[in-house]
Parts: structure tokens; C-alpha cells; sequence
């Protein structure tokens, strides 16, 4: 049996814009999301939330609350079992068993307003509500510290007393709960060569990741002690494993069912909600289901950290970057756990130094616990480092996209976090680039362009796939990973390419945690990457069985026996007919039974995606208003298995970062009180904001990559920060150094005296 | 307390319900109903995710009363299709990849359908300012405008 190899021109299906196998299901409303379940009997829950940034919880009296009609259940953090301290590390960034049960629900403190204090089950929801109201905590209020700069003063409260370090030691009393540096050479030293050097500081605050579907779920515990759960993640089996360590179960006996789920950009890799509705569950005999308003969405979920940053650049007069080093502080919120050891790999990723350093610090706050989003790190990181870069090409007067073509990182050139480059895109990125006919269009008065370079990994970790052929000849996919934005349609694509049948012939479903072998999270850009790369494994395994089968009907030497286009063949003897799917299928029972394959892995040596963004502000003089007016997002693919869906991440990436940059920012008052927590105040873009948003994809396949894919999704949101802060910078001759970038602040820098 | 009784039409089809007070339009086509196709993303009327069109206007169902449907016709994104005749907004969202996690998309096809009821030949700042209501964190609008571009050029009899 011999295969095709899958770089050459006989893909019929990659690279081909088909229609999604969930979207009829997706524009009827007929796709279930996290809160379209439920249950016969079913109760409601809610959770009672911290009015308080810090306090210690002297008591909790829920007696009033359960005598209400209908109040079935109550958990306060007493319910749960303690947890020793263990360092996690699913998705992408790191968290404490101990401390993610702290957050799920307070034990003898609470870190931020809208921290879980106690969850009730009722009848109804709105009896539920009024259970909360009658629950009577008693709080010693504590000083609370709200930035990381007055966190790390000497005399700041402490957010926690009691930290450990990675090995489960305590730590000594410091609100700083991490701290990362890498890097090589010696940048110190090798400033003194550089010519030019500079040196500047940074600020950006949290923004939520959006998502518009609010944290949902439904579980139901049986007398036997099995645990269903249905709700929306980026991971059933996250949801599984997480739920199960807090409340101490076994994980053969909790089932979780992943609904659609209505976006997640990183925010859905850990759990809010679950353990609770399980343990309220637990408690009444009966299904629970919880969903948040969009305020609690707000308080209690997200965000991705605030941030400080100083980068510091050397140049030689002619544009050789010399040396870089950089210092970040971000906010992790209440617990530890931020995306600083992200921000720390990416912040000087796309060249080549000989002297690169960072030092990362994860601070404590009395804020919600940091969560993943999107390239968790990176947009901050490139904000400060782009801008100085694009300060650089001003100063040394060579054209910004020159100047990072000069110094840009390329097979075996050594990374900044550590390995040498394998094969990446980063050079053709630039090129096509500065070769678009965006790049020398006219500006008039009161407009600038931008441009910003940006990088982010493609996780690999854990995967795995089904794949089965039914008696008709048709493919069952069955995938662990849920589809947040069109891979079932990618991994369809690649069954059908290995297959060699109609794409339509393929099913794929989104198993739940009993039907399919682990896989990690939805994120880290690894689905149609490392889950894609199950998938062709496990059907060519298949066909290989396939091959076998047919060579047992045919009584030939399975070697002989090739496949291709839906058919087993043997090409050195044609008065032998050729055996299609359908055929081997229906005969199966004669030759050896069912066939399928599954295939699990860790999947190594993955790519690297790198983007360059090109884009063009107007700044209104009277107003500070900040309008984009046209934007193009150059990015390495590797392979597009489906171009619509690379082209959608970039646009969306693009929109949420310029979001970031121009507007989006949580805003809290002196005693640690979100002002914003919804939509009209925290102003994420609308369609009338924006221009229509460029995709130019670029293809510099992956060398570990069956297709050559590299994950997309996430690189996209690292340049359009300084993207846009360079296009004002173009426009108006003020860089900016805080974000956002918002009217009353572009006005005040035109305008100081105003 | 006792319910109030509601007769109204959703998706062609007679309904009645009993409903509090209190409780909203979507309230009651989600959790009583159990219509889930209509979604809720906020709750306070800022993402549109749960429009529905009341006696042909359009609304957020999260603003109105359920009790205020009384004897009033709703459509809903679950009526839009025509058995398994796609509208064309439909069919235009699935071939632009209009949507990624789709949450957003019955709010959008729903206020799209408004928008080309009252002009059928809308600009694409016509299409951006009308839809300017309904939030998508995931597209970056921009295969959503061309979707509804492309749907309302198919629906004049225009080359789409
Ligand atoms: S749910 Fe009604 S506008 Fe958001
Ligand atoms: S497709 Fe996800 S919010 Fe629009």
C-alpha cells in the first residue's frame, strides 16, 4: 500500500471554501449552546458575589435563605473539599488546583468584587435571586491594592498570605506570586555598542475577551453517584478533569456533553460555574442549571491582565538590532497565574538579537483572576515592542517594514525564548506586506499608517480522533475538541482529502468525555493543527485496513494494493475491479468486522505563526476620535485548509485587537468596583466602526504538519495594537504609551492645554 | 401570585403561554417555550443576540414584557427558513462564513431581514450603521456585511 504524500497538487479539498457541516444547524437556531439545556424537574441556581475588593468572611448564615419556598440547596465554600496546592497546566496558562477552587467559591476570604461566596439552587430563578438576598455574611474588610505598582510596595496589603511556590513550598509574604526571565547574551554590556538606544515604559489595562455567549451549564448527579454535565467550554474534557479534582471525584464518573459554544478566545479553559452546579446537584437529587448575566460575565470571569512594560532597544546606525531587553508586570488578579511567561517568550520573538532578555513578574491584586485570551500576553508585549521599533525606523530614517526585514527571525536564527526557528514565514510575511498596494496608497491630513509585526506558538499537547466507516461508505469523524469557528469543517476537509471522497461524505461530531480518547483544550491554535493531525492519522490507518480488506477479497498481496479516490486498486493488474468504500463497507461482516481507527498523541514540534498588520487611522482634531479607514492582516498560514476560516480568524483577531487598542478597558472605582460590566459601557467595536478588514494569507508550509498547517487563530490579535498606536503616531506626532487609545485622551495629548 | 395568560402568534403558529410579570419575551421563548434559537448575550439590550421582530418591527426580546405579546405576531430566526428552503440570508451567511460561533448569527439574520424589508438595496454603511445593534466578537463584521450584501443582491434578482 503506498500513500500520496500531501503537498502535491492532487488535494481536491484543501484550499476549497465548502460550506461548514454545523451551519445549517448554526443560521436556523436549531445548534445548542450552553444555555439552550434542560432537564425535567430541573432547578435554577445562583451564586451570591463579594460587594467587597478584600475582606475576611467572618461567618456565612444561609438558614434564612434555605427556609425560603423553594430553595432546594445551598454550598458555601465549606462544602468543598480542601485542596493541596498542584500546579496545573492545561491550556495555556498555568493555575493552582487549591487556588482554582478558592476562586470558584471564597474559603475564609474573598480577593475581588464578584467573587463567589456562596451558590443556591431553587425552583426558579428568580427565587434563587431572592435566596441570595437573605444569605447574611459577615465581613472584616481588609485593604485592599488595585495596581501592580502599589502591589509590590513595601508596605501593600497582601493579597494572599499563604502562597506556594511551583513545588508546593511556602513562599514568603510578597505580592509578587511568579516571576520568569530568559533570554541570552548579555544586553547590558552590549548596549554600550549600540548607536541608538531606546528606552521606554508602557501601560495597558484589562480588557474582557467578549465572547457573547455568558458562562452556561446544566449537570445532574444520579443516586449512583454518576455526574452529567452539559455546557459550553473550550474543553469537555478541561470541564471534566477540573470538576472532578474540586470536588473529589473520579473522572469515570463524570460525563461531560459539550454544547456549541458561543466563543471563548481563551476565557472558557477553566471552570466558574460546574463544580457548583454538581454540588448543588449533589445536594437536592435534582438537574441544576446556571447561567451568568452579563454582569457576572464581567466581574467574575476573564479578564486578560493589565499591564506594565519597559522595553529597552539598541541599534546600530545602520538598523542592526544590537541588543533588547524588556520588563514586564502583569496583573494576575486575585490568584496567581497571569500570561506574563507568554508575554516574556513573544516580546522580542520576531528578530534576531544577539543580547535578548526578559523579566516577567505575575502580580497579585484585589481583582478578578486573570484568564487566557487570545495569544494570552502577546498583544501587550507587541504594543510596547513594536512601537519602539517603529521609533527606531523614525529615528534612524529606514522604511518600518526595512528596518524588521533587516532583523527578522528565520530558520535557525535562536528564538528569544529559547529554541532555534525551525522553517517560519516571518520574511514573506513582511514581503507581501510591503509589496501590497496598501502600503504606498495616499493618506490625506489628519491620517497616518501603521504597521506591527507579531508572532504566537502553535500549541501541540494532547489530542485525539475517531474515525469510522459506515456500512453506506460514509466517514464518521468524531472529535474531542469542541468547534469554536469552523474545524469540524477542517478536519471533514482532511478526511475527505485522505479518503478521496466528496467532502459531504464525511460526518463530524464533537464527542463527549465517553465517546472519544482525551484531548486538551480548544486553544493554543492547535485544533485543526494537532486534532487535524489525528484525524489523518487514524484514516490512514483506516485505509489501510481498507487495503487489507480488499486484498482479502481479492486474495492479493495487500503490497500490491493501493488507494485512491475512493478506492482500493491494484495497479498491475487491471482485469482486477476496483473496490470502492461503499463495497468494503457493506462486505466488512465477511472480512474481519467493523472498521475504524482512532489515533491519540502528544503532538511535538509544531510551527510558529507570524503577522504583520498594516493599518490606516483619521484622527478628528476637535473630537481625539480615532477612526480606522482601512486595515490588511498579512499572515503565515502554513496551509489553509479552509481559506474562509483563516480569513475569518484574522478579521476577528484584527477587530478584537483594535477594540484593545482604541477603547475596550475595565475601569474601577477606589474601592475595587467594576464601573463598566456590560456592553454599553465597556465599548467592545460594532460593524459601523470598522472598514472591511484584509486577509492576505501567506503559505510557508509546516514542516511538522501532514498539510503544512500552522494555527491561525491566535497570532492575528498580537499586532493590531501598535498597529494602530503607530498609525497615530504616523497621524498626529504623539506616541502613545497608554491604552486606550480613547478621544479624551488622543485629545488631551493634541491638545494638552484643552 | 398568579400567572398571566398569553395567546400570540411565533413563527406562524398560535401560541399560548403563562408567564410572571416579570418576566421577558425571551424569558419566555427560551425557558418556557423552549424556542432556544433566539440567544441572549447580555440581558440590557446592547448586543442584539436576542432580536426577534414583533408585528413586523424589530425588537430585543430581552426589553419587552412577555406579557406585552398579547395578541401580537413574533418572528423569530427558527421561522426564517421555509422548510428546507434556506432564506437567502441564510444561505449567504453559510457561504461568506459568516459566522464562526454562530451565537451571534440568529440576531444578526433576524435585524438583516429587517434591515432589507425596509430597503432592499442598502450600501455597505447603510448595512454596518443598521447592524451596529448586534455585536459579534468573532468575525470582524466584515464577512457578515458581505453576506447581507451579497443576500440582498440575490433577493432584487440582481447578479449576486
Ligand atoms: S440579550 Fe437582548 S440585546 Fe443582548
Ligand atoms: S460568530 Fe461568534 S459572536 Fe459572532
Amino acid at each position: 500500500m503506498t500513500q500520496k504524500t500531501r503537498d502535491d497538487q492532487t488535494l481536491k479539498w484543501v484550499g476549497t471554501r465548502p460550506i461548514r457541516p454545523d451551519g445549517v444547524e448554526k443560521v436556523t437556531g436549531r445548534a445548542r449552546y450552553g444555555a439552550d439545556f434542560a432537564r425535567p424537574d430541573m432547578l435554577w441556581a445562583k451564586v451570591l458575589r463579594s460587594p467587597h475588593a478584600h475582606a475576611r468572611i467572618r461567618s456565612i448564615d444561609v438558614r434564612e435563605a434555605l427556609a425560603l419556598d423553594g430553595v432546594k440547596a445551598i454550598v458555601t465554600g465549606d462544602d468543598l473539599p480542601e485542596i493541596a496546592s498542584e500546579q496545573a497546566f492545561v491550556g495555556e496558562e498555568p493555575t493552582d488546583y487549591r487556588m482554582m477552587s478558592q476562586n470558584v467559591l471564597a474559603r475564609g476570604k474573598v480577593g475581588y468584587v464578584g467573587h463567589a461566596i456562596a451558590a443556591v439552587a431553587a425552583t426558579t430563578s428568580a427565587v434563587a435571586e431572592e435566596a441570595l438576598g437573605l444569605i447574611e455574611v459577615d465581613y472584616e474588610i481588609l485593604p485592599h491594592v488595585l495596581d501592580a505598582v502599589s502591589a509590590i510596595a513595601p508596605d501593600a496589603p497582601l493579597v494572599h498570605d499563604d502562597l506556594c511556590d511551583r513545588k508546593g513550598e511556602k513562599k514568603a509574604p510578597s505580592n509578587i506570586a511568579n516571576e520568569v526571565e530568559m533570554g541570552h547574551g548579555d544586553p547590558e554590556a552590549a548596549f554600550a555598542s549600540a548607536d541608538f538606544v531606546i528606552d521606554r515604559s508602557f501601560t495597558t489595562q484589562a480588557v474582557h475577551q467578549g465572547y457573547i455567549e455568558p458562562h452556561a451549564c446544566l449537570a445532574e448527579a444520579g443516586p449512583d453517584g454518576q455526574v452529567t454535565i452539559w455546557c459550553s467550554s473550550q474543553g469537555q474534557f478541561m470541564i471534566r478533569g477540573y470538576t472532578a479534582k474540586l470536588l473529589g471525584l473520579d473522572l469515570a464518573q463524570v460525563r461531560v456533553v459539550p454544547a456549541e459554544i458561543g466563543g471563548g478566545f481563551g476565557g472558557k479553559t477553566t471552570v466558574y460555574l460546574e463544580p457548583l452546579a454538581v454540588a448543588l446537584s449533589q445536594r437536592s437529587g435534582r438537574p441544576v442549571k446556571m447561567v451568568m448575566s452579563r454582569e457576572e460575565v464581567f466581574r467574575a470571569t476573564g479578564p486578560a491582565s493589565a499591564s506594565r512594560i519597559r522595553v529597552k532597544i539598541g541599534a546600530t546606525r545602520a538598523g542592526n538590532f544590537v541588543a533588547g531587553e524588556a520588563w514586564l508586570d502583569y496583573e494576575a488578579g486575585a490568584f496567581p497565574g497571569s500570561s506574563v511567561a507568554a508575554g516574556s517568550m513573544t516580546i522580542f520573538a520576531p528578530y534576531a538579537f544577539e543580547h535578548a532578555r526578559s523579566h516577567g513578574r505575575d502580580i497579585l491584586v484585589n481583582k478578578p483572576k486573570s484568564a487566557a485570551y487570545r495569544a494570552p500576553g502577546a498583544p501587550m508585549a507587541a504594543f510596547a515592542v513594536e512601537s519602539v521599533v517603529d521609533d527606531l525606523a523614525r529615528q534612524l530614517e529606514i522604511d518600518p517594514i526595512d528596518l524588521r526585514l533587516q532583523n527578522a527571525a528565520q530558520e535557525g536564527v535562536q528564538s528569544s525564548f529559547g529554541p532555534r526557528y525551525k522553517r517560519i514565514g516571518f520574511v514573506e510575511t513582511l514581503e507581501a506586506a510591503q509589496a501590497h498596494p496598501h502600503y504606498d496608497a495616499p493618506l490625506k491630513a489628519n491620517q497616518g499608517r501603521g504597521v506591527a509585526a507579531g508572532m504566537w506558538f502553535n500549541a501541540g499537547l494532547q489530542s485525539s480522533a475517531a474515525v469510522m466507516v459506515n456500512a453506506d461508505g460514509s466517514i464518521s469523524v468524531i472529535s474531542g475538541n469542541p468547534d469554536i469557528g469552523g474545524s469540524r469543517a477542517s478536519l471533514a476537509m482532511m478526511a475527505a482529502e485522505e479518503f478521496g471522497i466528496a467532502y459531504e461524505k464525511v460526518g463530524v461530531r464533537i464527542g463527549d468525555t465517553a465517546s472519544v480518547g482525551y484531548n486538551d483544550v480548544t486553544g493554543g491554535s492547535r485544533v485543526t493543527l494537532a486534532t487535524g493531525k489525528m484525524v489523518v492519522e487514524a484514516s490512514r490507518q483506516v485505509i489501510a485496513q481498507l487495503c487489507e480488506r480488499a486484498a482479502k477479497v481479492w486474495d492479493v498481496d495487500v503490497e500490491r494494493v493501493q488507494w485512491a479516490d475512493g478506492k482500493a486498486t491494484v495497479p498491475d493488474d487491471d482485469t482486477i475491479k476496483p473496490l470502492g468504500l461503499a463495497e468494503i463497507a457493506t462486505g466488512a461482516g465477511r472480512t474481519g468486522g467493523p472498521i475504524q481507527a482512532s489515533a491519540s498523541g502528544s503532538v511535538r514540534g509544531v510551527g510558529m505563526s507570524f503577522a504583520v498588520h498594516l493599518c490606516d487611522v483619521e484622527v478628528d482634531p476637535e473630537t481625539g476620535k480615532v477612526d480606522v479607514i482601512r486595515y490588511t492582516a498579512f499572515q503565515d498560514a502554513g496551509r489553509a485548509i479552509h481559506p474562509s476560516y483563516v480569513e475569518g480568524q484574522i478579521q476577528g483577531g484584527a477587530v478584537q485587537g483594535i477594540g484593545w487598542a482604541l477603547n475596550e478597558a475595565y475601569v474601577f472605582d477606589e474601592s475595587g468596583r467594576l464601573e463598566n460590566p456590560g456592553f454599553l459601557d465597556y465599548r467592545m467595536p460594532v460593524a459601523s466602526d470598522l472598514p472591511m478588514i484584509d486577509a492576505v494569507i501567506i503559505e510557508v508550509a509546516n514542516p511538522d504538519h501532514p498539510y503544512g498547517v500552522r494555527g491561525v487563530g491566535e497570532a492575528p490579535i498580537v499586532p493590531p495594537i501598535p498597529a494602530v498606536a503607530n498609525a497615530v503616531r504616523a497621524a498626529t506626532g504623539v506616541r502613545f504609551s497608554d491604552l486606550p487609545l480613547s478621544p479624551p485622551r488622543v485629545l488631551d495629548a493634541l491638545d494638552p492645554a484643552s | 401570585m398568579s400567572k398571566r395568560h398569553v395567546t400570540t402568534t411565533i413563527d406562524g403558529e398560535s401560541r399560548e403561554f403563562l408567564c410572571e410579570d416579570e418576566q421577558t419575551l425571551l424569558d419566555v421563548l427560551r425557558d418556557v417555550l423552549m424556542k432556544t434559537g433566539t440567544k441572549e448575550g447580555c440581558g440590557t439590550g446592547d448586543c442584539g443576540a436576542c432580536s426577534v421582530m414583533l408585528d413586523s418591527r424589530l425588537v430585543c426580546s430581552c426589553l419587552m414584557l412577555a406579557a406585552e405579546a398579547e395578541g401580537r405576531v413574533i418572528e423569530t430566526v427558527e421561522g426564517m427558513a421555509e422548510g428546507d428552503r434556506l432564506h437567502p440570508l441564510q444561505q449567504h451567511f453559510l457561504e461568506e462564513a459568516a459566522l464562526q460561533c454562530g451565537v451571534c448569527t440568529p440576531g444578526f439574520l433576524v435585524a438583516a431581514q429587517a434591515l432589507l424589508a425596509r430597503n432592499p438595496d442598502p450600501s455597505e454603511r447603510e448595512v454596518r450603521f443598521w447592524l451596529a445593534g448586534n455585536l459579534c466578537r468573532c468575525t470582524g463584521y466584515d464577512k457578515i456585511i458581505r453576506a447581507v450584501l451579497a443576500a440582498a443582491a440575490e433577493m432584487r434578482g440582481a447578479d449576486a
